[in-house]
């Protein structure tokens, strides 16, 4: 009894040898352990041993003629490797940036717990917290195991050497505990650091504690001069650590003094909270809808609107605009590997037919039909792997293209080609092998030997549908990816067009915050302001100078509601104006045209009436047809007149609508009254090269403050492209996709004809033995490829119109069905089907009727 | 494309099992648990050749050339038709001897060093 279980399960275990050597032996092997009575444990060992060494004997084989048959065809196999290259190398880029952004989970213990919470008002979902707000919500809350929350801000820093300018966080005591992240040396910020008078303490970056103290870790209980103020280094994070984006540096508690928690209208605390075990995101919002409802009705005036907003920090931390655009340029590297492997496949499968002789004879040599299928699937997984290998390659070259497709994350910088996306990549080019590979090899094996017979050719009716088949849908995604790639280049072509309302060549910016308390007098800052823009009026080649508090478009926020006749009018999207303090010169530095009254002047100051320039988007909306001069409106606390009206910019960038503009004399901003606002931006219009003035200016500054520092330096139109840099590299990539597939696309439209012309000519020689003109032997050629395209072009324009219509919301207002851009799409596929085309229908032309008809 | 050759010192040194398998083919036609009895007995019971290696060497031994399947068969009332016998092939004969030759030059080599004992 005993017995026969032990040879059943030797049996059994057999499977773990290659199919051919259980096929060839093991009815031997049974026989031979029958005989001997072998112990269980010792058919396993010999098993276990003996299993792996067979099948690595067998790979060696098959590598060994795999390399043969390689070397054989260089011309197949670079062009095969090159493909694949091109495919997974498309697909392991687009994916290690994909990963980051969206996939992999931010770098915080159980991070799916963290959420990011946010007041709402009708029109805006993603509203900063006010600290007053803060405090009741995290005070009236069950649903958080704790709630923090923290502000990004910059400062002066002066440490050892020259000033700088850096980001940094404004943080609650307890919100390192809520992420649950600790020092690398030292200690973070608790609670205690966190009171009113408490000693003002900071936390460093990994980075800035190298670059700003040789990553000295002496430096904990040292001083550091903030704008002015001292702070006590209490602990140095680790590298990986970065919130609640990639620029801060430096962390410091909040310290919220009593008067903090007055107005419920000043928002600028960004809510991170840990969600308490159990608790799901909608029981969270629930309550926190309760919560909201309450304060509603306690405050009426000031909370009136006001609801809340929760959601999973990772959700939260990119837009869905950059969502949409990563998920497109996933899909259109997709494509292109299926393109590839479609492509690769048809090679595969015409060599494996043009083979049909080499594996009938090996089939009549005794050599299994699993030994085939398995010697061509060690093919194609060694171009696969081949073009894996290549395929890394290039897209580590790729990587730093596609950095600018990231945004500010809590996580570190570059997409890198890491364990994570090294896996994808390997999985890609295993699952590609056996994508392209193993279909052709079980079809050729198809384990018949009329490849045999004499004169036999290769290729029939039947396996020609299928390799149009691959070839239809080669012809289809590459007119997919052609149609969204001249929408999406349509549409960015149509953003970029968009006028800015300012004019941004030849204008240097830099920025130079004034660090408060040291220039909190407003005449102290205008004493700074107007010796630096004077020496730098007066250096060569410059026409003008001014300082905004922010420049445009690289600050969304600044946004203020308007109070017209007593009447506060509701804080949503459509009436609030952006609110920006600027000297003189502004309007005539960008050349922004003012339309109507004046421009602010030095006579502004705060002994006058507090005067505004408004856009005219803003004098439209209030007194439409009418003079807008001299009319009030309450604004930023205080009673303005309008002195003149200006032409609209992009504040908020050229792709989203802008709330109208108000701009107030820097001379007449209060002493510690909308710090913020501070103008730092300073802007200055030259001719010839911009960065020869840099210099100089850099110097002026130094004279007229030693302590202060120059950062972001760029020149305006930098600005203006940086704002649809993500979609401009996007529309690159896509657009390089679809040139790709286009090719791979006519490659394989030339394989196939090739094939057909090499198949059929026999056929062409009696044809033309016959009397057939070259003309028509030409038509049965191109009649071929042009069902090919045309059915392909029908099947493409449907799916690229779902596709538009899918990314939509990208596409800046054109149509997904744009007529212009399909036409121009299909007519290049027409062209690249005629390209590939080409050759194989000369070839037909010269077929030779003696020597065709010789080898029947 | 012509290939070359093997040559026979290409193949030393020999694994063992392999070896012992040229032997037990070389003085006649044997099939596997036969090569499995004489390998025992030639060694006195210190090689015991399992199923697995016997015809996993087997394998390899015809891919190399160094043995063939016989076609020819024994009386059928002595023949099992699961069995196949395999045959040493000239190839074969010379790895064996180049294989012979190897260790014999070891085993002097190991003697003038007094690792063996001298011969009788």
């Amino acid at each position: 009894m005993r017995f026969y279980g032990v040879m059943r399960f030797y049996r059994a275990l057999l499977h773990l040898y290659p199919a051919s050597f259980r096929a060839e032996y093991g009815e031997e092997m049974c026989a031979v352990v029958a005989r001997r009575h072998v112990s269980l444990l010792s058919a396993v060992f010999e098993i276990l041993r003996n299993a792996p060494a067979v099948h690595w004997d067998i790979l060696r084989q098959d590598l060994r003629y795999t390399a043969r048959t390689l070397s054989r065809a260089p011309g197949f196999t670079a062009v095969a490797i090159l493909v694949l290259a091109l495919g997974i190398s498309a697909n392991t880029a687009v994916f290690s940036v994909t990963d980051k952004v969206l996939i992999r989970p931010l770098p915080f213990p159980s991070s799916d717990r963290l959420v990011s919470v946010w007041e709402t008002v009708p029109g805006f979902k993603h509203m900063e917290l006010s600290p007053v707000n803060y405090r009741d919500w995290r005070r009236m809350n069950t649903v958080f195991a704790d709630f923090g929350a923290a502000t990004t801000f910059s400062a002066n820093i002066i440490s050892q050497g020259a000033p700088e300018r850096i980001s940094l966080a404004v943080v609650t005591g307890n919100l390192f505990a809520v992420l649950g992240v600790q020092p690398m040396i030292g200690r973070s910020i608790s609670p205690a650091d966190d009171r009113d008078g408490a000693p003002q303490t900071a936390v460093l970056s990994y980075g800035l504690w190298q670059r700003a103290f040789g990553g000295d870790p002496g430096v904990l209980g040292r001083k550091l001069d903030l704008d002015g103020k001292p702070h006590v280094v209490i602990g140095i994070m680790p590298p990986s650590f970065h919130f609640p984006d990639q620029e801060a540096e430096l962390w410091t508690p909040f310290q919220f003094p009593n008067s903090a928690f007055e107005d419920r209208d000043d928002n600028y605390l960004n809510g991170v909270a840990r969600l308490r075990p159990g608790v799901s995101l909608e029981q969270a919002q629930a309550e926190m809808n309760l919560i909201a409802g309450q304060l509603r009705r306690e405050y009426p005036k000031e909370l009136g609107n006001t609801g809340a907003y929760v959601n999973f920090l990772r959700q939260d931390e990119v837009t869905a605009q950059r969502r949409l655009l990563l998920l497109a340029l996933s899909g259109a590297a997709l494509c292109v590997l299926l393109i590839a492997c479609t492509n690769l496949a048809n090679l595969l499968f015409a060599r494996a037919l043009v083979r049909r002789r080499e594996l009938a004879v090996r089939t009549a040599l005794g050599a299994g039909r699993e030994r085939l299928v398995r010697q061509l699937v060690t093919e194609s997984m060694v171009l696969s792997l081949s073009g894996g290998s290549l395929g890394v390659l290039l897209a580590a070259l790729a990587l730093p293209l596609l950095g600018r497709l990231v945004p500010s994350l809590p996580v570190s910088g570059m997409p890198s080609l890491d364990a994570r996306v090294l896996s994808f990549a390997v999985l890609l080019t295993v699952l590609t092998g056996v994508a392209f590979g193993v279909v052709p090899a079980l079809r050729a094996c198809r384990g018949d030997l009329t490849g045999l017979r004499e004169g036999s050719r290769a290729g029939g009716g039947r396996k020609a549908g299928l390799r149009s088949a691959l070839i239809l849908t080669e012809v289809t995604l590459s007119l997919v990816l052609l149609i969204s790639a001249g929408l999406l280049l349509h549409a960015l072509l149509r953003i970029q067009s968009v006028d800015p309302g300012f004019r941004s060549d030849g204008v240097l910016t830099l920025e130079t915050a004034l660090p408060m308390p040291k220039y909190a007098a407003t005449t102290k800052r205008a004493a700074f302001y107007q010796r630096v823009l004077s020496d730098i009026r007066a250096l060569p080649g410059v026409s003008d100078a001014a300082y905004i508090s922010y420049l445009p478009m690289t600050m969304t926020g600044g946004i203020w509601p308007v109070d017209i006749d007593g009447r506060t009018l509701d804080r949503s999207e459509d009436h609030a104006a952006s609110l920006r303090y600027i000297t003189p010169g502004f309007f005539s530095t960008l050349k922004i045209p003012i339309q109507t009254g004046r421009n602010i002047s030095d006579s502004d100051t705060r002994d006058r009436p507090m005067a505004a320039v408004v856009s005219q988007s803003f004098a439209r909306r209030y007194w439409p047809g009418q003079n807008p001069l001299g009319r009030h409106f309450k604004f930023a606390f205080l009673d303005r007149t309008i002195v003149g009206v200006v032409g609209d910019i992009r504040v908020r960038g050229l792709e989203r609508n802008s709330e109208p503009q108000v701009y107030l004399p820097e001379l007449q901003q209060q002493d510690d009254s909308l710090v913020g606002y501070t103008p730092k931006g300073l802007v200055i219009r030259a001719s010839g090269n911009l960065q020869l003035l840099l210099p100089a200016v850099r110097r002026i500054i130094h004279n007229a403050d030693p302590e202060q520092p120059v950062s972001d330096v760029r020149t305006l139109s930098e600005i203006v492209d940086d704002d649809t840099a993500p979609r401009a590299v996007q529309v690159r990539i896509i657009v390089a996709f679809a040139a790709l597939a286009l090719l791979l696309a006519g490659i394989g439209i030339h394989g196939l004809l090739s094939f057909t012309v090499s198949t059929r000519s026999p056929e062409f020689a009696v044809r033309v033995a016959l009397g057939a003109q070259p003309g028509n032997i030409l038509g049965i050629v191109l009649r071929e490829s042009a069902l090919l395209a045309g059915a392909g072009v029908i099947l493409g324009v449907a799916l690229a119109y779902i596709a538009g219509r899918a990314m939509q919301s990208l596409l800046a207002g054109l149509n997904p069905g744009d007529a212009s851009t399909f036409l121009i799409a299909a007519a290049l596929c027409f062209l690249m089907t005629l390209a590939g085309s080409l050759a194989p229908s000369l070839r037909a032309l010269r077929v030779d009727a003696i020597t065709a008809l010789r080898s029947e | 494309m012509a290939q070359k050759s093997p040559q026979p010192e290409e193949f030393l040194p020999l694994p063992a099992a392999t070896f012992h398998i040229l032997m037990a083919v070389a003085e006649e036609d044997r099939h596997g648990y036969a090569i499995i009895q004489d390998v025992a007995t030639r060694t006195g019971g210190e090689l015991k050749l399992s199923a697995g290696t016997l015809y996993r060497s087997i394998q390899r031994m015809l891919d190399q050339g160094l043995i063939i399947e016989t076609v020819e068969r024994p009386d059928p009332e002595f023949d099992d038709e699961r069995r196949r016998y395999y045959r040493i092939t000239p190839f074969g004969t010379s790895v064996a001897k180049a294989e012979a030759t190897r260790l014999a030059k070891l085993v002097k080599w190991a003697r003038t060093m007094g690792f063996a004992p001298q011969k009788a």
